[in-house]
């Protein structure tokens, strides 16, 4: 493997891992916060592509495409929120699994309804279908770079958020204690849905940069869900910081595992990584609960 | 003076900046009945948790009959005699009454990977645990232990510990919750138990304690202030100020 | 919960099991009678799903752990027939060691040998968990071993495994419709009452108690992590032999069976027909397979109403068809 070829796998891991840890770190706050497994959030990522390539076929633009799709996914996730999971965080986990399980069924099968079984196209946005020289004879894809820079910005946005302002601290408290939070005097409701409705949004997010690159079609949500349910366990349930370590290293693993090793395990790396892991500090590496 | 029969040794236990024991000693010898008492937030359930295996200590050390026990798992201690009834009552509340105390029973005949024969009528199980509930005084054995009173389930904890053939009894607060009936016969009835077996006894009942301890440990702040025969613990004018006076 | 766990009576149990085994028998007659063969062979996946939704229901039901690996535990045993059968057909040998066999006397212990070591191990690490851990583990090893079977060339791949060669038990062919479905049956019959009995066994109990408060359990003597261990293995491997008897009667497996989705449907066949009995499974996996047909044979959305359903069930059908069979059966007796 000469430099190039690693510089680019690298970045193709690092760009993995940051959606990766975009997917996650709503998973992450969810089930830190609300204690609860949702596995429709793989439904969420794929509304974000469905919506974004609809308004690109109508506009031609991949920009409003996103301005407005993202908002829109977010929207769906606070339905959704309101709707149906509210009721079942109090519940066991079971419940949850099943009904989150349901969901992606009837999720899967309107967005079937509305935009057919086969791939919706959404292209990569002009302005950066090209590729960028890096250094020497190295180039990459302008767009995957572009996913890059923005995954890293909401990163860096997020965790600014998370542990500077008061939002922020009202929800690492709910994450580290329900009670505690509300004897504060959080509105922890209100709290959860703001929780949910972002994390929908960024799963959105994920889901529209995903699309040119990956296929827009029902069902594109749920490896994905997968991969980020890896990356939430390692990183600890509730942690936001421990997400996003776990994102990258999940994202060059993944990418460095299927090229560097035969197919049969190289797609067993990230799985056999987590359960090392696991074996190691059952809780994953930065644990919120106590 | 005979050996102890559990020591405690400058234990500590903190919970970030709070510290529910304080470098602590005490001891129970062999058949006695040690009555711990202080005020709420004394200390005394993380102090029965950390001899029962639920809690490591930070710091410290304890030991059962002369063994150190102090980072022993908690199914270990069980087995080497350490009974405890739980504060909040814990049952098993989908089996019933004689099958959660057939566990106990079950579980002091080693190890449980009898896979073909029907448990429920097995009775080296049942035997055994039918005559711990007649003991604590509980009726219809298979009624579910979600279904019955909460002064019963109590007994029923006292049960289990019981049919666990402990060597010690760490009982906490088994009266709480309870009606003055029921007290008064749970009092009656830790009277008679306390002639087979040594006890550590968390009560904020006054009366019971004085009638069934042997000697009292008043726990203020994970420390204890004072240790003596009950007549003297009445007396001691530093444990009024600090515990009986506020009452 | 409208049935009392302490009602619980083994011998109407063993009733119930003996009815349901009955009813499946007679499947193949009534085929007969209305002359539609396909009846038999619907009933062949009822009972083969069945005995893996019954296994999972060991850990779930009993011990109170959400596994969504069963579905990959299931196709590991539909792997080991496959392959063994693969093997034997072209006569090369297996990691250049084993030959090959079409004997499913010699593969269905082994299916289940691999599956339930493959649970062993997997549990070793999952078990150490609890709650919403355990069951993002259990989802991410489901997808490790269908991207496992996946990336197998050498065994099809994606596109799964074919059985070109007659199986036969103890020599006899095994594949006749009837034969097979009996076949299947009998093993039903046989998970059925060793379930029955394991759960109401020493072993039973601990890993029922070790669902309802692990801290007393601990407290009481006893740590629950070998029995769940023991559970989950055992689990695995009726989950295998599950598997190996679908990858036999259809000739053939993939990884599709094996995808989380099929984890989840098989945690629905539970819940569906109810959690508290072994044998309330058997009616899920039955309801569930039955549904798929009828409404794929509806409508293109079918999963649509399916998944309404699913969520239906979990919202107010808490204890399953067996809580529904006891209203139905106390209304009945009030009249
Ligand atoms: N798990 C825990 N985490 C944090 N603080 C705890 C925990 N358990 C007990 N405490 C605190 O330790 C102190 C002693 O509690 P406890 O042992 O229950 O007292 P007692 O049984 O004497 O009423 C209390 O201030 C309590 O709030
Ligand atoms: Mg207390």
């Amino acid at each position: 493997m000469d430099v190039a070829l690693f510089t680019e796998q690298l970045l193709n891991g690092v760009q993995l891992g940051v959606q990766l840890f975009l997917m996650a770190a709503g998973l992450t706050l969810v089930f830190g916060i609300m204690n609860m497994i949702n596995l429709t959030h793989g439904s969420l990522y794929m509304i974000g592509a469905f919506v974004a390539a609809a308004l690109f076929g109508h506009t031609g633009s991949f920009l409003l495409a996103l301005v407005i799709a993202v908002p829109a996914t977010a929207l769906a996730g606070a339905l959704l929120e309101a709707a149906v999971l509210r009721h079942f965080y109090h519940r066991g986990h079971l419940d949850q699994v099943l009904v989150t399980f349901g969901l992606i069924l009837v999720l899967n099968e309107i967005v079937k309804m509305i935009w057919g079984a086969v791939p919706v196209p959404l292209p990569v946005p002009q302005l950066l279908s090209g590729s960028v020289t890096l250094f020497a004879d190295v180039t990459y894809p302008s767009f995957r770079l572009a996913i890059l820079g923005v995954g890293a910005v909401v990163a860096l946005g997020l965790y600014a958020v998370v542990a500077h302002t008061r939002i922020g601290m009202w929800v690492r408290a709910g994450a580290s204690n329900r009670d505690i939070a509300s004897a504060m005097g959080v509105n922890v409701e209100l709290i959860f849905s703001l929780v949910f409705a972002a994390g929908a949004a960024l799963a959105g997010l994920a889901g529209i940069m995903a699309g040119p690159i990956n296929a827009v079609q029902v069902g594109m949500g749920e490896p994905v869900l997968i991969l980020a349910l890896v990356v939430t366990v390692i990183g600890g349930v509730g942690s936001i910081k421990g997400a996003f370590i776990a994102a990258l290293m999940i994202g060059v693993v993944d990418t460095f595992g299927r090229v560097l090793l035969p197919p049969a395990l190289g797609s067993m790396m990230i799985f056999m990584l987590m359960a090392v892991i696991l074996a190691w500090r059952p809780r994953g590496l930065f644990p919120v609960h106590g | 003076m005979t050996a102890p029969l559990l020591e405690v040794k400058q234990l500590v236990k903190r919970f970030g900046g709070l510290v529910a024991t304080d470098h602590l000693d005490l001891d129970v010898r062999p058949g006695e009945t040690l009555a711990l008492i202080g005020p709420n937030g004394a200390g005394k359930t993380s102090l029965i948790a950390q001899l029962q295996g639920d809690l490591t200590p930070d710091a410290g050390a304890i030991y059962f009959s002369g063994v150190e026990i102090t980072r022993r798992p908690a199914h270990g201690r069980a087995l080497m005699g350490l009974a405890r009834s739980f504060q909040i009552t814990s049952v098993f509340p989908e089996l019933s009454l004689v099958q959660n105390v057939a566990l106990a029973v079950q579980a002091r005949l080693g190890h449980s990977f009898r896979f073909w024969r029907d448990a429920s009528s097995d009775s080296r199980l049942t035997g055994p645990a039918r005559e711990a509930l007649e003991i604590v005084g509980l009726s219809y054995p298979s009624r579910p232990a979600s279904d019955v009173s909460h002064g019963e389930r109590r007994q029923l904890e006292l049960a289990m510990a019981l049919a666990m053939q402990p060597r010690l009894l760490l009982l906490d607060e088994p009266m709480a919750g309870m009606g003055r009936e029921d007290g008064v016969r749970m009092t009656r009835l830790l009277n008679e138990l306390k002639r087979d077996y040594a006890m550590m006894l968390v009560e904020h009942d006054m009366n019971a304690v004085f009638a069934l301890a042997d000697r009292v440990t008043v726990l203020v702040a994970g420390k204890a202030i004072a240790t003596g025969r009950p007549d003297e613990i009445r007396a001691d004018p530093q444990v009024r100020a600090a515990y009986l006076g506020q009452k | 919960m409208a049935s009392s766990p302490a009602s619980y009576r083994p011998s109407s149990d063993m009733m119930a099991i003996t009815v349901i085994v009955a009813v499946l028998a007679a499947v193949p007659v009534v085929a007969s009678l209305v002359g539609d063969p396909f009846l038999v062979k619907i009933a062949t996946r009822v009972v083969v799903f069945a005995i893996a939704a019954v296994a999972l229901n060991l850990v779930l039901g009993f011990g109170g752990l959400v596994s969504l690996m069963h579905a990959g535990l299931f196709g590991i045993g539909g792997y080991v027939v496959a392959i063994l059968a693969f093997h034997a057909d072209d006569s090369s040998r297996l990691f250049d060691l084993f030959p090959g066999t079409t004997e499913l006397s010699i593969g269905l212990p082994l299916a289940m040998l691999v599956a339930g070591a493959a649970a062993a191990v997997m549990g070793l690490v999952s078990l150490r968990t609890s709650g919403v851990y355990f069951i993002m583990i259990t989802l991410a090893f489901n997808q490790m071993l269908y991207y496992f079977f996946v990336a197998l060339q050498q065994y099809g791949g994606e596109d799964g495994l074919q059985i070109m060669s007659d199986l036969t038990l103890f020599g006899h062919a095994a594949i006749g419709r009837m034969s097979f479905y009996y076949g299947c049956l009998v093993a039903l019959a046989l998970v059925l009452v060793v379930v029955q009995r394991l759960i109401n066994s020493r072993f039973g109990m601990v890993l029922r108690a070790s669902s309802q408060n692990e801290r007393r359990l601990t407290a009481i003597g006893i740590a629950p992590l070998r029995y769940r261990l023991t559970a989950f293995a055992l689990s695995g491997a009726i989950a295998g032999l599950a598997g190996a008897l679908l990858a036999a009667g259809q000739q053939f497996i993939s990884p599709a069976e094996m995808s989380w989705v099929r984890s989840g449907d098989l945690v629905v066949m539970c819940v569906l027909g109810g959690m508290a009995r072994v044998w309330g499974p058997v009616l899920g996996a039955a309801v569930f397979l039955v549904l798929e047909i009828v409404l794929s044979g509806w409508s293109t959305h079918w999963q649509l109403a399916f998944g309404l359903l699913i969520i239906l069930v979990v919202v107010s059908l808490r204890g399953g068809l067996i809580d529904l069979l006891h209203l139905v059966g106390r209304r009945g007796a009030s009249r």
